[in-house]
């Protein structure tokens, strides 16, 4: 990138230069890409688990894999996409922007983030270890249930509750670390209430991923005591009890989905705008509806045990209070409309990705609705309408957002532009596939296709064959991406962008030279 | 970024970072305090099906105008690792609310080695719990059997007389876990 070449004529050469460099990179910027590099290897590494698991799927049958080692999948591609593809791209965007967002030259705590990125590349190690150890890996779905992963848990379950604890503390002190950046390093001038919605998005994730990165910890300990130290927690033999471990897994579960799509609502906050030529519409209620999300998903974690046998009672609260997600969530989705309405809209590929997530998004959180219905979702759980659901709010959601901000900052963070042509490609050749991958799943589960179970009734065979059809193209299309932004990241061109590449572009970083060179707003900005 | 004019700043991210943390131990512990808050909740509320303690025997009014019917289940949770017969004397009982009531569980170690077993109950449905009352209960305690030994195991109980009007029937459901090793081999 473009700060190396400036810095060649200062640094050590050689490889082991090279390393230490990156080794011990305080730098925000640089440890952005680190972030952004580990989460596109991880993508490539539970995406080729979700290529096996569709191609096991295509027809009925076993025909590539024996059932345990598909269940070795399917947990291994859930713990891959969360941890380390979903979290830590969002993760990487927070340290390339938000230091520039609100004009600090740095991120607040500039080592621990250097140790925060540094623990992931030996957690995911450690996780990926358990594929090539002897006996299976954790086979046991990525919720991680008891007794499955106590009693019947395979010897690699400890690896994988050390490499859990490990990005339990990666991720609380990255979040500590925002935090300290929004809260004490904003430019004069630069309220709270001015803040970019971005930042704020990640401000809210923050304290979230510090409220409950601890309680997986707590749960994942327990597990260990469990298995090793002769506890009872989630053993009913010794007086604990099973669902125990449901409770506490889905308090971390239910604020840590919010985790993987409250910055995603901050990117899209972001390009609309820009591509709109207008400015956010309702910017406070955006910034309270993020608020009032987060507080919700406190005390809604029970809709994932409705059949778990808790009393009716309990299900009628978890049920109302999921419901009243829907409303600032829609408040959100009618403020980017309406953003949208009447503005000069062009669409390059950042703005179709962010439209692509409005509608795509907004599918998932109908599917999550009914999923919220008690007597419905006695008939859906557990079966592929959750599987079509959560990856309509985690791939067109999560991950097209994810596109869309590296579309969309990628000029300013190298000082080129990527191929728009194929970036159209990408986009187009991606939001038909992911339909045709995973709207059939929906249908798969209404007439009852069990999740997690490699093999099916014949009559699932057809909509089986679209999906798995449907995941090829998805997959190899990201091979796309991947090449536009390594060429782009690698290229010896210049392209002389202005500093505000996109014309509709407002905010602080789109002052600051393209590319963005090393050490930026070393002298706090005024903000007007 | 250590500069002199940035001690201020340092000084405030100190002070974050501290209360920051605390809320982490805090969450930390919080997980924890899960597990007794979740069986004090349940304790009050009767929720989960779970029964309560040993209870002396009711001295109290028998409802001779009620009658409950209570059905007996037995499961053994570690199946072929387990080679025990374990079932009920009796499959269902009608009983008065007040009843002092006494039944038993048979049980049978058909391995060739001596084995401990812990029985689990659950009620059915759960509101219920709370309301069946255990004088005595071989779940209570841990029960060893000898290879190829038998015995009957006493259960007494009653039903509380303010179970609620509208159920009629109660399933008091028994578990055997092998608890000889911790781990079960699978």
């Amino acid at each position: 990138m473009s700060e190396i070449a400036e810095h060649t004529g200062t640094r050590k050469k050689g490889f082991f230069a090279w390393i230490a460099r990156w080794l011990f990179t305080t730098n925000h910027k640089e440890i952005g890409t680190l972030y952004l590099v580990l989460s596109g290897i991880m993508l490539l590494v539970g995406g080729s688990m979700a290529m096996l698991i569709r191609a096991e799927l295509f027809i009925p049958g076993l025909q590539l894999v024996q059932p345990d080692f598909f269940n070795q999948m399917t947990t291994m591609h859930g713990l891959i996409m969360v941890f380390g593809v979903v979290m830590p791209a969002f993760v990487g965007l927070a340290n390339w922007m938000i230091p520039m967002m609100i004009g600090a030259p740095d991120m607040a705590l500039p080592r621990l983030n250097n140790w925060s990125f540094w623990i992931l590349p030996f957690a995911f190690t450690i996780l990926s270890s358990t594929l090539f150890l002897e006996g299976p890996a954790p086979n046991f779905g990525w919720t991680m249930y008891a007794p499955l992963s106590t009693t019947f848990g395979p010897a690699s379950t400890d690896y994988l509750i050390f490499s859990v604890h490990l990005m339990g503390i990666s991720s609380i002190m990255g979040a500590i670390n925002v935090i300290a950046t929004i809260l004490n390093l904003r430019a004069p001038g630069m309220k709270m209430m001015r803040l970019p919605i971005f930042v704020w998005s990640w401000l809210i994730t923050a304290f979230l991923l510090i409220a409950v990165m601890p309680v997986l910890a707590g749960a994942v300990t327990m597990m260990l005591m469990d298995r090793h130290f002769g506890t009872s927690f989630f053993n009913a033999a010794g007086g604990g009890d099973p669902l125990l471990f449901q409770h506490i897994f889905w308090f971390f579960g239910h604020p840590e989905v919010y985790i993987m799509i409250l910055p995603a609502f901050g990117i899209i906050s972001e390009i609309l705008p820009t591509f709109s030529r207008k400015p956010i519409f309702g910017y406070k209620f955006m910034v309270y509806a993020i608020a009032c999300i987060a507080f919700l998903s406190f005390i809604v974690w029970a809709h994932h045990m409705f059949v778990s046998g808790i009393p009716m009672a309990a299900e009628l609260f978890f049920m109302y209070a999921t419901m009243l997600i829907a409303v600032p969530t829609g408040v959100k989705v009618f403020n980017w409309v309406s953003t949208m309405f009447k503005g000069s809209l062009t669409f390059e590929t950042p703005m179709l990705f962010a439209i692509a997530f409005v509608i795509l998004f907004t599918i998932g959180g109908f599917t999550g609705l009914m999923l919220a219905i008690v007597p419905a979702d006695y008939q859906y759980h557990d079966t592929y309408f959750v599987v079509g659901h959560f990856h309509y709010v985690l791939v067109p959601g999560a991950l097209f957002s994810i596109f869309a901000a590296i579309y969309y900052w990628l000029p300013k963070w190298t000082g080129r532009m990527y191929n728009e042509r194929l970036g159209k490609w990408h986009f187009w050749l991606s939001a038909i596939s992911v339909n045709i991958t995973f709207f059939p799943m929906h249908f798969l589960g209404l007439t009852g296709m069990p999740r997690r179970i490699p093999d099916y009734a014949l009559q699932f065979t057809d909509f089986n064959m679209i999906a798995s059809i449907g995941a090829f193209i998805f997959g190899l299309t990201q091979l796309l991406f991947l090449y536009n932004v390594v060429r782009t990241m690698f290229s010896r061109r210049t392209d002389n962008l202005p500093d505000n590449v996109w014309e509709g572009a407002h905010g602080l970083e789109w002052t600051l030279p393209t590319p963005a060179p090393a050490h930026t707003f070393a002298l706090p900005p005024e903000v007007k | 970024m250590s500069n002199a004019p940035n001690s201020r700043a340092s000084a405030a991210n100190k002070r974050l970072i501290a209360q920051l943390l605390i809320v982490v131990v805090g969450m930390f512990a919080f997980g924890f305090a899960l597990v007794p808050l979740y069986d004090i909740f349940c304790d009050l509320t009767g929720l989960n099906g779970k029964t309560a303690g040993q209870v002396t025997a009711n001295s109290s009014v028998v409802d001779k105008e009620r009658w409950v019917k209570i059905e007996f289940l037995a499961t053994n949770n570690n199946g072929e690792h387990l080679p025990w017969d374990f079932r009920p004397m009796v499959k269902k009982i009608r009983i008065h609310p007040g009843e002092n009531k006494r039944i038993a569980y048979f049980a049978k170690n058909n391995s060739n080695k001596e084995m401990t077993v812990q029985a689990i109950p659950s009620v059915t449905p759960g509101i219920a719990a709370k309301y069946l009352r255990k004088t005595e209960c071989f779940c209570f305690n841990q029960q060893t059997l000898k290879a190829g030994e038998s015995m009957e195991m006493p259960l007494i109980f009653h039903v509380d007389r303010d179970l609620p009007k509208d159920i009629g029937t109660v399933t008091l459901s028994y578990t055997i876990f092998d608890i000889n090793s911790k781990k079960t081999p699978s």
